[in-house]
């Protein structure tokens, strides 16, 4: 951590004053493989790797933060950081609270896991409060169990508290495959939500407008889905 | 961090818990260990003036001042905490830019409320936009230094206003027939025998406090409970050379030993303390002290 911000310091220092202003990327650090924090303790994962190239091709000086996902809005909003870039889904919900740039991720499979393939999906179904994934289990009927973190709501599937969980696809296909036979997939993919888009103020339009360009660049000469195909899989969805 | 370190899925046994426990991540709890000792250390006494100023105001002859005291007690006291965590946090650093952005930007022709969004000025901004990471994370920790202040000095204002109440009136008195002012029997007769009628209270208080801890992380500050929670979660092979089931029982439960053994520490000072407190006092304890010395 120190000698990240030593270096980005470094960095900003010799890269001249051009580059004034200093953008913070907020995010959560705790939803593999999208950003988690590596054995360094430093932010890792697939929106650390997009957002440093982003921030490269906007000129950007850029700085990650961690949050709490529950207050990582409101957090935006009064400008504690400029960007969230955490896996946010761009629905019309948020949307109207903040602006969001067009999604770096397209929009992805959502899926069940529970300790059985035949588990009931009308019974308790654990989410990540304030997720997409939890409001759509409240829209199906079944009885919805919320937790801050994404990692407790598996713990909540594995030691018997929900009957299955619903998250996006890339986070669980690791977890079902290391546990040995103990989580399985239950059901079908279900799609949601509009992609993963980075969430700015709605007053910010010229921070916007610059991560839009820079997105629309490495949509362009492919190297979004390098980065994608890179942490999600050979056959993942790509642009 | 060891030369040794270099690939841990070689290792086994205390070679691999020695390399695992001094990844950076690792190095990052410990440090979040002083965070924490370091805002009970700048807290407690803190809290403690703004609980003392609390009572003295609550006690006061002079009205308005009285009724401050009141309803800085009755109204920190009544909101939970979690609230007061979340929210009147941001409003304090908002307050604080608003200030800085009239002084600083006087010229500035857009709303600072456009919506949801709270904007002023770059050189309004606090810390500034191009402030290091340390000094936003230092910015922050003080804000929840002042924030944890301004609750548990609400408590500790109530403790002290009590403990001021249960002098006895004799010594007021006595004090008065010495020709005493009112503020020399304050601070000569009054205020060094209240401790000891405080300290059960104030005692009760240190010890929330410990264990209020956690609640930084809503501040953005990452405190020992967020990193045990990150570091015990279950981690995969894809991201960590060190991968292991959910741990969190493990580093719950060193937590519970890092607390209990705080806690215990503390009350064998807090002890020690009320021994001393309590020597030639007019109290059961005092009483008591003497007979034993007799």
């Amino acid at each position: 951590m120190k000698k990240l911000v030593l270096s980005a310091a470094v960095l900003a220092l010799t890269a001249g004053l051009a580059t004034a202003q200093t953008v913070r990327m907020g995010t959560e650090g705790a939803y593999p493989p999208y950003n988690f924090i590596n054995d360094a303790g430093e932010v890792d994962g697939f929106e650390r790797e997009v957002g440093d190239e982003l921030c490269a091709r906007a000129e950007l000086t850029c700085e990650w933060v961690t949050n709490d996902w529950d207050s990582i809005i409101p957090n935006l909003v009064s400008g504690n950081y400029d960007t969230i870039i955490a896996g946010m889904s761009i629905t019309a919900e948020r949307d109207a609270v903040i602006d969001f740039t067009q999604n770096y991720f397209p929009p992805a499979a959502s899926a069940y896991v529970g300790l059985s393939a035949d588990a009931d999906l009308s019974g308790v179904i654990a989410a990540q409060a304030a997720t997409l994934q939890a409001s759509h289990v409240a829209e199906t009927g079944a009885t919805l169990l919320e937790f801050p973190s994404p990692d407790e709501t598996i713990a909540a599937v594995r030691n018997g508290e929900a009957d299955a969980v619903l998250a996006d696809k890339d986070f669980l296909a690791p977890i079902v495959a290391e546990s040995g036979g103990e989580l399985a997939f239950v059901g079908d993919d279900i799609q949601l939500g509009d992609g993963i888009g980075i969430g700015v103020r709605e007053s910010d339009a010229e921070l916007k407008g610059k991560l839009d360009a820079a997105i629309q660049s490495m949509k362009d000469d492919g190297t979004l889905n390098e980065m994608i195909k890179k942490w999600f899989g050979e056959e993942s969805l790509v642009f | 961090m060891f030369n040794s370190c270099t690939d841990p899925s070689a290792l086994e046994g205390l070679s691999w818990l020695l390399c695992y426990l001094t990844t950076g991540k690792h190095l990052s709890m410990y440090w979040a260990v002083g965070t924490v000792l370091l805002l009970l250390a700048i807290t407690a006494p803190v809290a403690l003036v703004f609980g003392f100023g609390g009572a003295s105001a609550a006690r006061s002859r002079f009205l308005p001042l009285r009724w401050f005291g009141k309803a800085y007690i009755s109204v920190v006291r009544g909101v939970p905490d979690i609230a007061f965590f979340m929210f009147f946090v941001i409003a304090l650093d908002q307050a604080f830019e608003l200030v800085r952005h009239k002084i600083k930007c006087p010229g500035w022709d857009q709303d600072i409320w456009q919506g949801n969004d709270f904007v002023v000025c770059t050189a309004a901004k606090l810390p500034l936009g191009t402030a290091p990471q340390w000094v936003h994370e230092t910015y922050g920790f003080f804000l929840a230094v002042l924030t944890f202040s301004i609750v548990f000095g609400a408590f500790a204002a109530n403790v002290l206003y009590g403990a001021m109440q249960a002098v006895p009136r004799a010594q007021i008195e006595t004090a008065e027939a010495y020709g005493m002012t009112h503020r020399q029997s304050f601070w000569r007769i009054m205020v060094p025998q209240m401790w000891v009628y405080a300290l059960p209270g104030l005692s009760n208080l240190w010890m929330v406090l410990i264990k209020a801890t956690p609640l930084l992380f809503l501040l953005g500050v990452e405190d020992i409970v967020y990193w045990a929670r990150e570091l015990g979660g279950s981690k995969t092979t894809q991201f960590t050379d060190y991968p292991h089931p959910d741990w969190r029982m493990w580093y719950f439960l060193a937590l519970l030993i890092f607390y209990l053994g705080f806690t215990r520490v503390s009350e064998v000072a807090l002890d020690k303390i009320m021994k001393r407190l309590t020597k030639g006092q007019a109290t059961m304890g005092g009483e008591a002290q003497r007979k034993a010395a007799a």
